[in-house]
């Protein structure tokens, strides 16, 4: 590993410091999960440096090594992972040697750690000022009851709890997740560690809530930072380190990873980052005379292709229908109340999810409802598949009011229109083979005969672009994406006309969102299929989308064209939604 | 790089592509054989001794149960003398003989049956019951729900071995295998019911069911074709434990003189016989004991193995 003719990182850097010490320094670091079958490398030979008040970026995608290598820097791995081989050098001290017990002195008080979950990582049954005060205290940062209350409140408030005196006596379920994460970020951040360790702090959170958190993680503190997102990744932090299959592929700075990313793998994960293709396709078509993303002169690299998502959504203006088609949706003032139990005795109140909502989809093109979490965009979603009731309303499908509609009728609807959900994990019965699965719709509405349907199924999984030999085969063996195909594939059983994507991609890796956006895109050109796209990602939204809707509160504050919301926002919450989509100032080359 | 930087710039690394070499995006791997749940359990079950030890036993107290006459051809009560009375082993008596001279092994193996049919009954009934009231309480829910956990809160307050002497008592006129099997498992099934009421409140919101309900699937066609087989897994393991516990059972109250009648050949009313002579003829108590611990084990080991196998958890640990 140390022969290594290319420059690498740490040598690069020690060449360089001279008069500054690293403060953390990785050689060579192997972690690998002791399994039946022997030992499973994860982490394969990583180095890395990190120099004081330096913020460092570790980007990958799940599987990569990413979290894994934070975490065995404070040795948390979890069961069976195990460090075997290399060195970890923080502030002088080889801590792969440590024992647990010096390595409990070492976390909090000099390396603090935000997780990723904010909803599970606080224990429900103490007050937020307990926990925080119980790190400081444990840490010996402040003694005296007095003085711990003082510094809890401190931290929390430079965590962006602005009113923390207040909340100190409430409990973690009377925090929003933002607010759970600032506790999280204010308890790392306690005992004033050297440095701290953010692993995908704010990947749970909506996107206006995670700009302001990360904007008080910059308070001077070396920053290890994990991340998914290259263009958060580059905004955020100084160096970049992307990682792949347990190695790091490249390394260096960030602005320079960006512009000129040589590792093919990178190459794929900039043409793939929504955020860093919204923000390419911004800057090309303002420069651009006519503002039109159809006017770009794109063409992928070889590496890139069927990941690149500029050039997908290229191709999908191109196929898009010159002429005005009628409207395949029409939702007129549709409105929903929830009746929900009150705190305290009898008081019954009532949430309404969406309020007066009105917006059309034309046929064959895609409107995104876009939203942050309890903005009501899932609810009217669930209403036009009519697996929710409105409380008032109307919902036209192609002229025909679909909101009274009831038995024979409604499961006339149900065949041109179907949902993929957000889930990949949910949302096929795992014990039900694919075959099965794809033709459940088929046999639902008693279309063909078995083989018939067989020969449709085989056809549905070439469309999707997954082997035929699936067939017989359970969602257990399948990806996250692959489940997402199994799920588009049994959405399109019926040749429905219009498809509802549910935060459809949302969960899945960047570079495999990158082809099921392509090819929800595909099918759309080959089917004329019209979608409804909710999603909270702004970013996928301007390669995806020809309209936007934008929803805040259970209204749709701003509805547009996609070109206009990008260009020209009118409203200050789109305005807010998209100066938070990540990569902002990073000037990128189309 | 220039070295009076503070922080240094370290140079744009770049790995080899060679040492990463870059696979497809997602690519499919399909495994040599389907695998799901039920197919992974039934693959970790096998590789486990004592999943084939119990289920050896319980094949065999089956056969047993079934053609007592291939184990042994001392008729159980036709041929007793109460000269050989509390008598000890012989070559052709080999457990020896009860107080009224009877052959103690003979006696153990024509009891099987009665111990097992007992087993099997309440099994069924705790099963049918504990499904169907589990199954619409779960999946309706609301008021349906209301009023069946509420009746099964009812049985479930009433230990079932002290409703199963009342009832004994009450219809000591009647006592017979189905009688007593129905006294066990009245007061059983609220166990069962529990349990998969739980797992159908978890299985019933899954995405899986809502993208059924999209494509019109009816309520209770979800529910038979998913919902039920998503949730059955801990059933199955309560069931298999319970089996054992409903033998122990039919043995206490036949044991108490509230079970069977005397005339019926079963473990419970041997072991009841026996107490009087525990000290001059252990025998005639300690083998119908050993038949019933056996065969009680067997089934609580088999449960236990399935619950290890259908447990996701459990498995992740291992």
């Amino acid at each position: 590993m140390s022969d290594r003719n290319t420059t690498s990182p740490q040598t690069a850097s020690t060449a360089a410091s001279g008069a500054q010490k690293p403060l953390l320094e990785i050689k060579d670091l192997q972690v690998g999960f002791q399994t039946t079958g022997g030992i499973v490398p994860a982490v394969r030979g990583v180095d890395l440096t990190l120099m004081p008040g330096q913020t460092l970026a570790i980007v990958g995608e799940s599987g990569s090594g990413k979290s894994t290598t934070a975490h065995a820097i404070i040795n948390l791995l979890p069961g069976p992972g195990r460090i075997t081989g290399g060195s970890i050098v923080f502030d002088g001290q080889e801590l792969s040697s440590f024992s647990e017990k010096q390595m409990e002195e070492v976390r909090g008080s000099q390396i603090g750690f935000v997780p990723q979950d904010p909803m599970s990582n606080l224990n429900p049954v103490w007050s937020i000022g307990f926990q925080v005060e119980e790190t400081i205290r444990a840490n010996g940062v402040a003694t005296g009851r007095k003085e711990v209350r003082a510094h809890a409140i401190q931290v929390l408030k430079e965590a962006g709890l602005a009113d923390a005196d207040k909340r100190l006596k409430q409990f973690p379920h009377q925090f929003s997740g933002g607010m759970r994460q600032r506790v999280l970020i204010g308890i790392g951040l306690s005992a004033r560690p050297k440095l701290l360790i953010a692993d995908e702090p704010t990947s749970a959170l909506d996107v206006t809530v995670q700009r302001r958190i990360l904007d008080h993680l910059d308070i001077g503190t070396a920053v290890l930072f994990i991340t998914h997102d290259l263009g958060l990744a580059a905004e955020r932090a100084e160096q970049l380190v992307v990682m792949y299959k347990g190695k790091i592929v490249e390394a260096g700075p960030s602005k320079e990873i960006l512009q000129n990313p040589v590792h093919p793998y990178t190459q794929r994960l900039v043409a793939a980052a929504p955020s860093l293709a919204s923000r390419r396709i911004q800057s090309a078509t303002l420069a651009s005379p006519t503002h039109h993303l159809s006017d770009l002169d794109y063409a992928p690299t070889k590496v890139t292709e069927g990941l690149d998502l500029i050039a997908a959504a290229e191709e999908r203006i191109e196929h898009q229908p010159k002429v005005k088609r009628p409207d395949a949706i029409v939702v007129k003032d549709l409105t929903k109340v929830y009746k929900i139990r009150g705190q305290g005795k009898g008081a019954a109140g009532s949430l309404t999810a969406a309020d007066n909502v009105n917006f059309s989809v034309e046929k064959g093109t895609t409107t995104a409802l876009v939203g942050e979490s309890g903005s009501g965009k899932s609810t009217v979603a669930k209403m036009i598949l009519r697996l929710e009731d409105p409380t008032s309303g109307s919902i036209m499908i192609d002229g025909q009011d679909v909101a009274p509609l009831k038995g024979k009728p409604l499961l006339d609807l149900r065949r041109r229109m179907q949902p993929v959900f957000q889930d990949p994990y949910g949302s096929l019965d795992p014990l039900r083979n694919i075959g099965n699965t794809i033709a459940e719709p088929l046999s639902t509405h008693k279309v063909g005969d078995r083989a018939s349907r067989k020969a449709r199924v085989l056809e549905l999984l070439d469309q999707v672009a997954l082997p035929q030999a699936l067939i017989t085969r359970y969602p257990n063996e399948l990806s996250g994406g692959q489940r997402q195909r199994v799920a588009i594939a049994r959405a399109l059983a019926l040749k429905p006309d219009i498809v509802v994507l549910d935060e459809a991609v949302s969960a899945l890796d960047v570079l495999v969102q990158a082809q099921i956006l392509k090819l929800l895109a595909d099918l759309q050109a080959e089917l004329e299929l019209t979608y409804l796209f909710i999603t909270h990602d702004l970013a996928v939204v301007r390669v995806i989308a020809d309209n936007v809707c934008v929803m805040q509160n259970g209204k749709i504050v701003e509805a547009a064209t996609t070109d206009d919301v990008f260009d020209n926002p009118q409203e200050q919450y789109t305005k807010e939604l998209l100066n938070a989509i990540p990569g902002a100032g990073i000037t990128l080359g189309v | 790089m220039s070295s009076n930087q503070t922080p240094p710039t370290p140079a744009h690394y770049v790995a080899p592509l060679e040492e990463t070499p870059l696979v497809a995006v997602d690519a499919v791997k399909v495994g040599e054989r389907p695998s799901n749940l039920w197919i992974d359990a039934w693959r970790d079950m096998r590789r486990r001794p004592m999943f084939w030890i119990s289920s050896a036993i319980i094949l065999l107290v089956v056969l047993v149960a079934l053609f007592p006459g291939l184990f042994t051809q001392v008729p159980p009560n036709d041929d007793c003398q109460l000269s050989n009375s509390n008598g000890a082993p012989t070559a052709e008596h080999i457990l020896g003989f009860t107080k009224q001279g009877c052959d103690v092994f003979s006696r153990i193996i024509h009891g099987t049956s009665t111990s097992l049919t007992v087993g099997i009954i309440v099994t069924i009934l705790t099963s049918v019951l504990g499904i169907v009231f589990g199954m619409f309480a779960g999946y309706y829910g609301g008021w349906l729900d209301s009023v069946l956990s509420r009746a099964g809160d009812i049985f479930f307050s009433i230990p079932y071995i002290l409703a199963a002497v009342v009832i004994m008592s009450v219809f000591s006129a009647y006592r017979n295998v189905f009688v007593i099997a129905l006294a066990i498992g009245i007061f059983a099934w609220p166990a069962t019911a529990r349990v998969l009421r739980a797992e159908i409140l978890r299985v019933k919101n899954s995405d899986y069911v809502m993208a059924s309900q999209a494509l019109g699937v009816s309520r209770f066609r979800i529910l038979i074709r998913h919902v039920l087989p998503n949730s059955i897994a801990p059933v199955i393991v309560v069931t298999t434990i319970s089996l054992g516990a409903a033998i122990v059972a039919e043995a206490t109250l036949s044991f108490l003189g509230v079970g069977l009648p005397n005339s019926t050949m079963s473990w419970g009313n041997d072991i009841s016989a026996a107490q009087t002579d525990l000290r001059t003829a252990p025998q005639t108590l300690i083998y119908p004991s050993i038949a019933l611990s056996i065969t009680v084990l067997s089934f609580i080991m088999l449960g236990e193995v399935v619950r290890d196998a259908l447990d996701p958890k459990a498995r992740a640990q291992r």
